[in-house]
């Protein structure tokens, strides 16, 4: 299959492991990745949370820059993710705002392709059977806990990602590549995001709480689908309690057998490598 | 003259904040609510008392995560999530003095990363927060790191066309 590809601003920088394992996979599952031209940043939540306007501008020019193309935009980061789908609802739903963003743009927003995030185009248009095909190294002995966070699932009537209370489809995949992915309760909760550089002390209590929950579930690692979060768990958390963390790319990349999940794994904050080897998985 | 209640109902733009009957769901489930000065449905009764000022003052509206979780669980539709938004929007117009800076100066440093280049330039958009803030010195270490592995650098490409991007921010600036 074909599709658009907005990688957006973290991916070519503090989250390039992501982007680079992102590519990787999708080459190995078939997935033609064509980058949109000349994108530009989403806004994230700096735009929405002072303009709302902005925040529907900025990932519009992007969407109907995509629109050229007529291929479903997979965006891997899940703060891109939320405000394009929350772009496409205000569009969708609003026309004075419709004709407002199409008169700054200058071009016509169509409506006409869809948001998706990787987990779902892996998980829906491969599948998990395809997936447990292609795997050379099963993830015996890995126990990640799947950590969705907010802004693939919230709100669920803008995402329409899975289950928003309880959602599986990351666990379906990391099963699928014969890790063991752990029950726990914490999958939709709150990292504090952006928080993180303004009130550093509030983003550590709740990573903190994450990673003792993990713990608790009997996870020795957490995968995770959003760069924000990533660089949260991967940076915030407290030595006594701190788990190895992943995108979910890199852990299928691995279980796959393709090049690259070294030179990604020394990217980390905090080296998951001690706990691949101990497991014979690297 | 419209009142505070009026003013937050129209720019929310759904349904109105008074359909809250105060269960406190969104409280219980807000990740934040243990380091604001007023929980989320308090905001709402004082937006309703027409509180303006305390409201505007308060450090709630800079924590708030934009988690969405409260929206997502309000019995009554009501979106606390985009109320937040609204309330930061009006104190940001009438130059209330943000009670929590950092976050407020953290948005400012993001967004005019942004119209600079189209992208963002992670190092140059924390040492524009950090001249903002006065916050030299943290996560320095972290930075150094990240910048020996190859994942921050100091050039990244930007978006070719800028004209429309100042042209975005300047048609939605207020």
């Amino acid at each position: 299959m074909k599709v658009s590809y907005y990688p957006g601003c973290s991916l070519h920088a503090t989250g390039r492991e992501y982007d680079e394992s992102v590519k990787a996979v999708s080459k190995a599952l078939d997935i033609e990745l064509n980058e949109i031209d000349d994108w530009s940043c989403c806004g994230a939540s700096s735009a929405h949370m002072t303009n709302f306007k902005l925040s529907v501008a900025l990932p519009a020019r992007n969407i109907i820059a995509a629109e050229k193309d007529e291929l479903d935009v997979m965006v891997p980061c899940a703060a891109c993710f939320n405000r394009f789908k929350s772009a496409q609802y205000h569009l969708g739903n609003d026309e004075a705002l419709r004709a407002e963003v199409e008169g700054i743009i200058g071009e016509e927003y169509k409506g006409t392709v869809a948001v998706r995030n990787p987990i779902d185009i892996i998980y829906n248009d491969i599948g998990v059977d395809k997936l447990s095909e292609v795997v050379t190294k099963k993830l015996e002995g890995l126990k990640p806990v799947s950590y969705y966070g907010c802004l693939l699932l919230r709100p669920p009537e803008v995402c329409e990602f899975d289950d928003y209370e309880n959602p599986t489809i990351m666990d379906a995949l990391m099963t699928s590549l014969g890790a063991e992915s752990r029950k726990w309760s914490c999958k939709t909760d709150c990292c504090g995001g952006s928080l993180t550089l303004g009130k550093t002390e509030i983003v550590k209590r709740l990573i903190d709480r994450l990673m003792t929950m993990a713990r608790e579930a009997g996870a020795n690692c957490i995968v995770t689908a959003c760069p924000v979060c990533f660089a949260n768990l991967d940076t915030r958390a407290s030595e006594n309690v701190v788990l190895p963390a992943f995108y979910f790319t890199e852990l299928i990349a691995l279980a796959l057998g393709l090049d690259g999940s070294d030179a990604w794994f020394k990217m980390h904050n905090v080296d998951p490598r001690p706990l691949l080897s101990s497991l014979g998985l690297i | 003259m419209s009142t505070f209640l009026e003013d937050v109902n129209e720019r929310i733009g759904g349904v109105p904040i008074q359909g809250c009957y105060h269960c406190r769901k969104c409280t219980a489930g807000c990740p934040i609510a243990f380091a604001m000065d007023y929980n989320p449905n308090a905001i709402i009764k004082m937006i309703q008392m027409g509180m303006r000022d305390r409201v505007l003052n308060s450090s709630t509206i800079w924590l708030c995560a934009s988690c969405e979780t409260c929206v997502t669980r309000c019995p009554n539709n009501v979106d606390i999530a985009r109320m937040m938004d609204v309330l930061r929007e009006m104190a940001i117009e009438e130059n209330v003095d943000a009670k929590e800076k950092n976050v407020l100066k953290f948005h400012e440093a993001f967004l005019s990363n942004i119209k600079l280049g189209g992208r963002i330039n992670e190092p140059l958009m924390i040492a524009l927060y950090k001249m903002k803030s006065g916050d030299y010195f943290s996560d320095l270490g972290m930075g150094m790191s990240m910048f020996m592995k190859g994942k921050i650098k100091l050039l990244s490409p930007r978006t070719k066309d800028m004209k429309s991007i100042r042209n975005i921010f300047k048609s939605t600036g207020k």
